[in-house]
């Protein structure tokens, strides 16, 4: 009679234990490799999804480490979205192999992959690693360009369609909104920046080469002296030497590098330090979203660059 | 271009009704299409397009990793302290572990990862073993896995580790006594199941012949004494065949991980190897082990950089000899135990610096000649590390022994590690 009444209970705790409980639950579970894919996810998706970002947004995104908790998170998933462009190689696959779900494996509508079918830049013609940390399918670091978003955006809304038919029309207003408001944007961005085409700028890592692709100004100077490869005290003084020369007044940096080695720097030519990031949450006033991250970036750099500006023109 | 063939193929096979809609759909990629090219021809960027997949396209990784050692130790044979396969073996130079190393997806089922080792000898000799050959499932449900091959066995955590992935040059002294100079490493299979608990646990249960060298305190023959007499721990062995379920090596293990905050994770693992053993007919042993490793890393980590990691593993055994009349033997069961304590300090991007400690003991045995190879030692070894890029290293280690049958010994290697290739990535 007893094992009668706690066989249910039995069942029930076990199945509480080990989440089995799925009542009511129809989000999709959605994992993103980093949080500009996280935060795309989030406004095509919205209440419709559970979207979980394994980096963190003030880490660098070449080294994270493969966490035994991701594997979970990934096992659970229904869409992983990666960028598709060897950015995350060095930590996702043992994390694949190990969440060992077939609904993320290469190939199905629940794996995306952003870059596929974007032109990227910096293709490496020859693959030498004398040159620095190259990506062979070239510079992986595309999300800054809006229009690149724009792509990964049409992407992830499509998987979320395929695999929530129920909802592909909403998944599509909302696309059609987030692309709206980024066209909007773009255009106003474009024209913030009009004043400054052709400015150049130094970047910790070249991890800018989109943004300034689509902006109209230059970041092609370095303070490491090849990806990858922290900074040298030689390479510094050629940097600050073109600094000089060329009048360039801003530094370009991540959260996660080196700010001491940027002062330096800054303090033998005046530049003025900008704390950029790729992805949302990783400086104070990006959290929102990506729209927001860009938005956050563009003000940035014309704040920075409009006071030089005006400084050079009030030089005697 | 392919959905369109795709549609015109389809369009013949539905027959004339579907022609009006295929046309449409046609027109339809057309207007998409224009969009398109008008996208691109806006977007003024000047890269080739990339086809996803051209480069990490190769069927396969390969990798060449090279682990070069210099150094001295105390001891004039170094092998006396250093007793494992890809650990510094000399005093001068020596080459243990040039391992080629291959992985990739074999089909839709199946990851595979093959690890072929060189080593040079004291005569400059190559010798040369298939170190890894397996398989790994990559779509069975309920969160099972099997992996059937030739592996490192997964027993706590540094014994699948391969030698260039340590934080020290050298094997843990308890990883040698129990596992012996190249670690737990079968031909078998293992199956595992990702329990679906919120946080991260893993059971394993592996199933081994536990033959050879690499099954060193199972069914492992041991070394020929001065009569040609095989001996593990001076009890004479004989070789036993597979007679049954009951004479393979089983090895479990459960592992769990907690993210105790958002920078810091915790791995707990218990493993346990059970099988028989060549110094009698009953003969068993039993290795059972706990370990643990804890890693902080910087929310603003840039390269990795800075962390601390702190592992510690903690094995013991017991080692059923059989009775050897012609030695004056009796049976006996030989219990042994040891640990080892590693902490590694990532304080600056490219460096670390790292302490371990170790002891392993055993109990008295019968025979003199196992007490010594049982002997207790205890070992420091202080070391430090420079990672001019991902794919180098140039590490200094000194290690101090105090040994319990011999002269304390002191030993310096200078280790440089350098990599050709794509290596498959590793786990945390």
């Amino acid at each position: 009679m007893n094992t009668k009444f706690i066989f249910p209970e039995i069942i029930l705790a076990l199945s509480l234990l080990f989440g089995l409980s799925q009542s009511g639950q129809a989000k999709l579970n959605v994992v993103a490799t980093t949080p500009d894919f996280g935060a795309i996810a989030r406004e095509i998706g919205n209440d419709l999804v559970q979207v979980n970002v394994l980096a963190k947004p003030t880490e660098d995104p070449h080294f994270v480490d493969p966490k035994p908790s991701y594997i979970v998170k990934l096992s659970k998933a229904d869409i992983l979205i990666e960028g598709g462009a060897e950015l995350e190689m060095g930590w996702l696959p043992p994390l694949i192999d190990g969440a060992r779900n077939s609904k993320i494996e290469l190939g199905k509508p629940g794996r995306i992959l952003c870059a596929e079918g974007l032109a990227l830049l910096e293709v490496p013609t020859t693959l030498d690693r004398s040159k620095g940390d190259i990506h062979a399918l070239g510079n992986p670091h595309f999300m800054t360009d809006p229009m690149n978003a724009r792509h990964a955006a049409e992407r992830i809304c499509d998987a979320f369609s395929t695999l929530d038919q129920e909802h592909s029309a909403v998944y599509r207003q909302r696309l059609d909104a987030f692309n709206e408001r980024l066209d909007e944007k773009l255009a106003a961005w474009k024209k913030q920046l009009e004043p400054f085409q052709g400015k150049r700028l130094v970047a910790y890592h070249n991890s800018w080469p989109y943004f300034a692709n689509r902006f109209g100004v230059r970041i092609d100077l370095f303070l490491e002296p090849k990806p990858g490869i922290p900074p040298t005290p030689a390479h510094l003084a050629e940097v600050v030497t073109t600094m000089k020369r060329e009048n360039i007044g801003v530094i370009i940096i991540e959260p996660y590098q080196n700010r001491k080695t940027a002062e330096t720097v800054s303090e033998k030519t005046n530049a003025t330090i900008l704390e950029f990031t790729q992805y949302p949450g990783g400086v104070k006033g990006t959290e929102v979203g990506y729209i927001e991250l860009i938005d956050y970036l563009v003000n940035t750099l014309d704040t920075a660059l409009s006071k030089e500006k005006s400084a050079e023109e009030h030089k005697p | 271009m392919i959905p369109a063939l795709w549609a015109v193929c389809s369009c013949f096979a539905a027959g004339e009704e579907a022609t009006t809609n295929t046309l449409e759909e046609l027109k339809q990629l057309h207007l998409r299409m224009d969009a398109l090219e008008k996208k691109v021809a806006e977007d003024k960027q000047s890269a080739p397009v990339m086809t996803l997949g051209r480069a990490g396209s190769a069927y396969m990784n390969v990798s060449f990793d090279v682990l070069f050692n210099a150094g001295w130790s105390s001891t004039p044979d170094a092998k006396e302290i250093e007793p494992g396969c890809h650990d510094p073996a000399q005093r001068g130079f020596s080459i243990r572990n040039a391992e080629l190393a291959l992985d990739g997806a074999v089909d839709p089922y199946f990851k595979a990862f093959a690890d072929v080792v060189f080593m040079t000898d004291f005569e400059d000799t190559t010798e040369l073993e298939l170190e890894e050959a397996y398989a790994l499932s990559s779509s069975l449900p309920y969160g099972l896995q099997v992996k059937p091959g030739r592996f490192f066995v997964e027993f706590g955590r540094q014994n699948t580790q391969h030698p260039h992935a340590w934080d020290f040059v050298d094997q843990p002294l308890v990883l040698n006594r129990m596992f012996g100079e190249d670690g737990l490493r079968q031909n078998g299979m293992r199956l595992s199941w990702l329990v679906p608990t919120p946080n991260y646990t893993e059971i394993m249960l592996g199933m081994f012949n536990g033959q050879g060298g690499d099954a060193y305190s199972f069914r492992y023959l041991g070394e020929d004494d001065e009569e040609g007499v095989r001996r593990m721990y001076g009890h004479a062995t004989t070789s036993r065949a597979i007679k049954g379920m009951g004479d393979f090596l089983y090895v479990p293990r459960i592992a769990s991980s907690f993210d105790l905050t958002d920078v810091q994770t915790l791995v707990l693992g218990a493993s346990a190897a059970v099988g028989p053993n060549d110094t009698g007919n009953e003969a068993r042993t039993l290795i059972y082990g706990l370990d643990t490793f804890w890693k902080w890393k910087s929310s603003h980590a840039e390269g990795g950089w800075p962390f601390v990691t702190w592992q510690t593993e903690i094995l013991a055994r017991d080692f059923e000899a059989g009775v050897d009349e012609a030695a004056g033997l009796p049976s006996e069961t030989l219990h042994d135990w040891g640990l080892y304590s590693q902490v590694q300090w990532g304080f600056i991007r490219c460096w670390t610096t790292g302490l371990r400690g170790e002891y392993v003991t055993g109990n008295k045995s019968a025979s003199e000649e196992a007490n010594e190879e049982r002997a207790t030692t205890t070992r420091v070894s202080p070391n430090v590390t420079w990672y001019p890029s991902e794919f180098s290293k140039i590490r200094l280690q000194y290690n101090h022994d105090w040994r319990e049958y011999a002269q304390n010994a002191d030993a310096v290697w200078l280790q440089l590690e350098f990599m050709l290739g794509a290596h498959a990535a590793h786990k945390f």
